[in-house]
């Protein structure tokens, strides 16, 4: 059975689209064919992020009002055969999409791929809205910071009232936490939010925290999703939490200070 | 803990300000959800129809809404001014 996840978050900027581009090669490069949507109409920058924007032809909304057809329209990845991108429009706007148009293309796409990821656009309207409506699992993604959590919350009690599944009685979505630009040595000093002080407010299974890595921005510079550069911490990180998603134990790596002793020593 | 940050003059991080700050107004968010869109306009209007009878301030009555599993409940408090 193919699975529905959105990365989501309801606050802008926090890695939606990062972590996308990331957990989609992560599941595709374990073996599992997989498609990742491009929800951001009018900001379309996953194709960016996962370095196909000069390949890009026919978009979503294209498939949507049948210009093109789902095979026209998706791309296959450069690094991994059995990931597809099926990017954004970037000349429309989020009402080109349309409840009944997603819900085609995603039931096409199910026959096909065991994953499909849902790159949410921030917010929580229409683009934020579809790209969670018809997901089975939700990736939270949070950053340990006020705004953030609170919208992450908010976020949840549109998942558990607003989705598909909520609307037609089955079993809820399933909800995973990604604490993301997560800083130890800061949470170590008090001045940023722990993973235990947003579990505690969220309650939510954590499936990962991703550290504030200088490996993301090299990432994006070249086109490739961090999740390749595996020897970064960002990359380990994603990488475990592919292997969480899947059912893998893992222990928690980047929660606590790495430094070494003489730096932790001196404050470095 | 480094050698230095001992040393330090232990100041309290903003975390902990962030928590408690979070910790109520999710609670808040969480409860006011479900509530009917109506609410302040009625809560506007007891109030008018009040004041009209006894002498009360703009904060002396307070709606709320709460759900449990079968049935909802409107809860409406007022607080009548002590006269000596
Ligand atoms: N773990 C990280 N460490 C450092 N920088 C990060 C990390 N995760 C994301 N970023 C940076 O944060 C910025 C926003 O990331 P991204 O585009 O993935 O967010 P988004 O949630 O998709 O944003 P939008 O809401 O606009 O779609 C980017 O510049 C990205 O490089
Ligand atoms: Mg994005």
């Amino acid at each position: 059975m193919a699975r529905i996840i959105v990365v989501t978050s309801g606050k802008g900027g926090v890695g939606k689209t990062t972590t996308s581009a990331a957990i989609a090669m992560g599941l595709a490069k374990r073996g599992h064919k997989t498609a990742v949507i491009d929800f951001d109409v009018g900001l379309r920058n996953l194709d960016l992020i996962m370095g196909c924007e000069r390949r890009v032809v026919y978009d979503f909304v294209n498939v949507i009002n049948e210009e093109a057809t789902l095979n026209q329209a998706l791309i296959r990845d450069k690094n991994c055969n059995l990931l597809y991108i099926l990017p954004a429009s970037q000349t429309r706007d989020k009402d080109a999409l349309s409840q009944e148009g997603v819900g085609r293309v995603l039931d096409e796409l199910k026959k096909d791929f065991k994953y499909i990821v849902c790159d949410s656009p921030a917010g929580i309207e229409k683009g934020a809205h579809l790209a969670m409506y018809f997901a089975d699992d939700a990736f939270v993604v949070t950053n340990p910071e006020v705004s953030s959590v609170r919208d992450s919350d908010r976020m949840l009690g549109l998942l558990a009232s607003k989705s598909r599944r909520a609307e037609q009685n089955e079993e809820p979505i399933n909800e995973f936490l990604l604490l993301t630009r997560y800083s130890p040595d800061r949470v170590k000093l008090g001045e940023m939010l722990s993973v235990d002080d947003v579990q505690d407010i969220l309650s939510l299974h954590l499936l990962g925290v991703i550290p504030e890595s200088k490996s993301v921005l090299n990432a994006s510079n070249s086109g490739t999703p961090v999740i390749l550069d595996e020897k970064s911490d960002a990359g380990q990180a994603y990488a475990d939490i592919v292997a969480r998603y899947l059912g893998e134990d893992r222990p928690h790596r980047f929660i606590d200070d790495k430094k070494g002793f003489f730096r932790k020593l001196f404050g470095g | 803990m480094s050698l230095l940050d001992y040393f330090r003059i232990s100041k309290v991080g903003t975390a902990s300000v962030a928590k408690e700050r979070l910790q109520i107004l999710v609670a808040h968010e969480r409860s006011s959800k479900n509530q009917p869109s109506y609410l302040p306009q009625l809560q506007k209007e007891l109030l008018a129809v009040i004041q009209k009878y006894v002498n009360v301030g703009q904060d002396a009555i307070s709606v709320s809404f709460e759900q449990d599993d079968d049935q909802e409940t409107l809860e409406l408090n007022i607080v009548l001014p002590d006269h000596k």
